[in-house]
């Protein structure tokens, strides 16, 4: 390594490492988090059978994309995946719209404490889902990307750029960063102008009042399953794109999913967002192990002996909850003033 | 999917029991982690032991009548449920004696709250850690996969002898991991080599780039994964490739899988417990038969736990419990006849006319003063997107 000073390769390095894989991961969250978020703020319970969903939607992915592929159906440099998300969107949402008729319309209809019932049944839809996720597809891990892996690879971008790191963009990241982009501006656009959507926020605000200005509760509730199941079918999908695809893993997901929505302010749509990229981005800059960065950016003299790690990355775990504690204790409605989380 | 379970275990029950002439039937029981971080490799493990069990059955040999799977889901990573299972088949449905449980920490757990104060005999297909040798079972714990005290400087040694002088370690953040890494770890540096990072990593998180981003900072281009296939270990790896992070790839037991290999460049490698050569091929053979996927790792050891469950009930001419352990070092050791995989018919008529018998079975059991296989492991190299054997080590 060189001992002059070199910011642009101690960049390089920064964005390879943290910025791209942070900001990927966090999509990802923000994506499930504003699902949550969704359901939450109209139908009044916890969802705990995101991660599962999200394992549903993206298996219908992988069997409409061994279809496609099987049938030789497929477009040069789009992934099959893509393709097939809005076919699988629509099986996703016959799938949410059955569950909510059996399930989740009985405790509506009888008014239950929604919260707290909400969240028991979600959990038995979680364990049902995560059953037959495993039951048609198995418990095995799965890729089902095709098509090109890197925009560009690190190799490629090394010789191109003639740096010491390199930087590498893989598609899906690529197209996990521009999608999530696109669906939460147009879902803010939906909420914000369109009259279903401000029907969906009237009905959020006051239910009552909600019907007595003629709005339709139950077209309020199937248009939410519609929109969580689209994204969930989405981030499910983006997500398996991007790191694989196990039953296992999805279900897992709901941990990080529930830091993000709550560290945001549960119920606030822009809170999801922020609260995602914060769970993944102090996941990856605390962890981060900074001796070649500084190595980069020091004189030779100064260079550090350690690896300048803050905290091991054992403690990534304790790093959200830690997190999620502070901002409980502070400000109890969440970064952006969510619901408070009462025990109703 | 304990439900699913239920189901095929009840399959398999009737299945059986259409085969097996009419008699007494006794329990077994099969506690493995059929959900959970070793759920892609259950298949040929379970596979190994009911077949173990067929053979048993179809040869109208075993003294006892026939034998009956009552299979349990350990979870592998959850120890009160292992124990609650464990107990189940106890006391309601009287096994005789548990293959299983998977993981070490479970293992470790069921042994402590379940086999002493039960005084049941278990015999576990593929707890690995070394930490289940000292700990404290009371003589009712065997296992036929060799202790990771074992391979630790098999690992060790190979990397030296392929020149990979320096490397960044990441274990599993588990019994098994741990227990494999220290082994390893301390034998490597023996030996010359320096590990530039060392740091476990958690199994079931979404992203492991921060992990990938630590390890790298130490300037190796070799990272070693001892962990496990379906969890944490394929989501290091891919988080590696996505990075550039590492070129070459060494993996413990725990990490050789399909998932695996078809994730990293050829040249990458790994060990994990093996028979050699002509027990391998005589095992391939039984399990092609039997219907079973007889290269899945740890099917040639369930095939053997299960099997010395059977011998040992054979031998004390009983299924009482205690009668059961005092006899299974016997079977597995010598003296006695050799007893191979797909031989279990002769086996058990040798053992009721009074013969002694060696089981080698599958995997070439020999079980140490602690119930321990002592094993040999193969080192096998991703070739064509494939591990395939290259070596084995005893």
């Amino acid at each position: 390594m060189s001992d002059s000073i070199d910011i642009i390769n101690a960049f390089a390095l920064l964005t390879n490492f943290v910025l791209l894989p942070a900001l990927s991961y966090g999509s990802q969250l923000a994506l499930g988090a504003l699902a949550v978020t969704l359901v939450y703020s109209i139908l009044r319970f916890s969802n705990f059978a995101q991660g599962d969903s999200m394992a549903f939607g993206t298996m219908i992915v992988i069997l409409l994309t061994g279809f496609m592929i099987g049938n030789g159906w497929t477009v040069t440099g789009i992934p099959t995946a893509l393709l097939v998300i809005p076919i699988a969107i629509i099986g996703t949402s016959i799938y949410m719209l059955t569950i909510d008729r059996l399930v989740y319309r009985h405790y509506r209809r009888i008014k239950a404490k929604q919260n707290i019932v909400g969240i028991t049944a979600s959990i038995g839809v979680m364990f049902i889902t995560g059953g037959i996720v495993r039951f048609i597809l198995g418990a095995t891990p799965q890729r089902f990307e095709d098509g090109e892996r890197f925009i560009f690879s690190v190799r490629e971008f090394k010789a191109f750029t003639g740096l010491e790191q390199g930087i590498a963009l893989k598609t899906s990241q690529f197209l996990t960063i521009t999608i999530a982009f696109l669906l939460v501006a147009f879902l803010f656009y939906f909420l914000q102008k369109t009259k279903t959507g401000k029907a969906m926020r009237a009905y959020s605000d006051n239910q009552e009042l909600a019907l007595l200005s003629g709005i339709d509760p139950d077209k309020v509730v199937q248009i939410t399953w519609l929109l969580v199941a689209a994204l969930t079918t989405i981030a499910g999908a983006l997500y398996g794109l991007d790191k694989g695809f196990a039953p296992q893993q999805y279900h897992l997901l709901l941990l990080p999913i529930f830091a993000s929505v709550i560290v945001g302010g549960i119920g606030s749509p822009l809170g999801a967002i922020a609260g995602a990229f914060l769970v993944s981005f102090s996941e990856v800059l605390l962890t981060y192990a900074y001796k070649k960065f500084l190595i980069y950016l020091l004189p030779l003299s100064m260079h550090p002996k350690s690896l300048v790690q803050l905290i091991g990355t054992e403690y990534k775990y304790a790093i959200s909850f830690v997190i999620l504690v502070t901002v409980l204790l502070i400000r109890p409605t969440g970064l952006f003033k969510g619901k408070v989380i009462v025990g109703e | 999917m304990r439900n699913y379970i239920k189901t095929t275990a009840g399959f398999i029950l009737s299945a059986t029991m259409a085969t097996a002439s009419f008699g007494a039937t006794v329990n077994v029981g099969e506690l493995q982690g059929f959900t959970g971080p070793l759920e892609s490799m259950i298949g040929p493990m379970t596979g190994g032991a009911n077949l173990a069990v067929t053979e048993a059955n179809a040869s109208g040999a075993y003294l006892n009548g026939t034998i009956v799977v009552v299979q349990g889901d350990s979870v592998c990573i959850d120890p009160a449920v292992a124990i609650a299972q464990a107990e189940k088949m106890i006391n309601d449905d009287n096994v005789m004696a548990i293959m299983g449980p998977n993981c070490s920490g479970n293992t470790g757990a069921v042994i402590t709250n379940v086999l002493v104060p039960n005084g049941v005999v278990a015999i576990s297909p593929s707890a690995t850690s070394p930490a289940l040798t000292t700990l404290e079972d009371g003589g009712w714990f065997f296992r036929t996969a060799p202790s990771d005290a074992r391979q630790g400087p098999v690992l060790a040694d190979i990397a030296i002898s392929r020149g990979q002088t320096d490397m960044a370690v990441t274990h599993s953040n588990s019994d098994y991991g741990k227990g494999l890494a220290d082994a390893f770890v301390t034998a490597y540096e023996a030996a010359g080599g320096t590990v530039t990072v060392f740091a476990g990593h958690e199994d079931d998180k979404a992203d492991y780039s921060a992990d990938v981003a630590a390890l790298s900072a130490g300037g190796s281009t070799t990272l070693a994964v001892l962990g496990y296939a379906d969890t944490g270990g394929r989501g290091i790896i891919a988080a590696s490739e996505d990075t550039g992070a590492f070129t070459d790839y060494i993996f413990g037991d725990g990490m050789i899988s399909e998932v695996t290999s078809g994730a990293v460049a050829d040249g990458s490698w790994g060990t994990l417990p093996s028979p050699d050569a002509t027990l391998g091929a005589n095992w391939k053979a039984v399990a092609e038969a039997g219907g079973v996927d007889g290269s899945g790792v740890f099917s040639a050891e369930s095939y053997d736990a299960m099997a010395l469950i059977i011998l040992a009930s054979q031998a004390a001419r009983s299924t009482d419990r205690a009668a059961i352990q005092a006899e299974v070092m016997n079977v597995a050791n010598a003296p006695g006849r050799l007893c191979d995989a797909g031989d279990l018919a002769n086996c058990l008529k040798w053992i009721s006319g009074g013969l002694e018998v060696d089981y080698v079975g599958a995997t070439g059991v020999e079980l140490d003063a602690g119930g321990t296989a002592n094993g040999s492991y193969a080192e096998r190299e991703v070739i064509g997107g494939v591990f395939t054997d290259v070596k084995i080590h005893k």
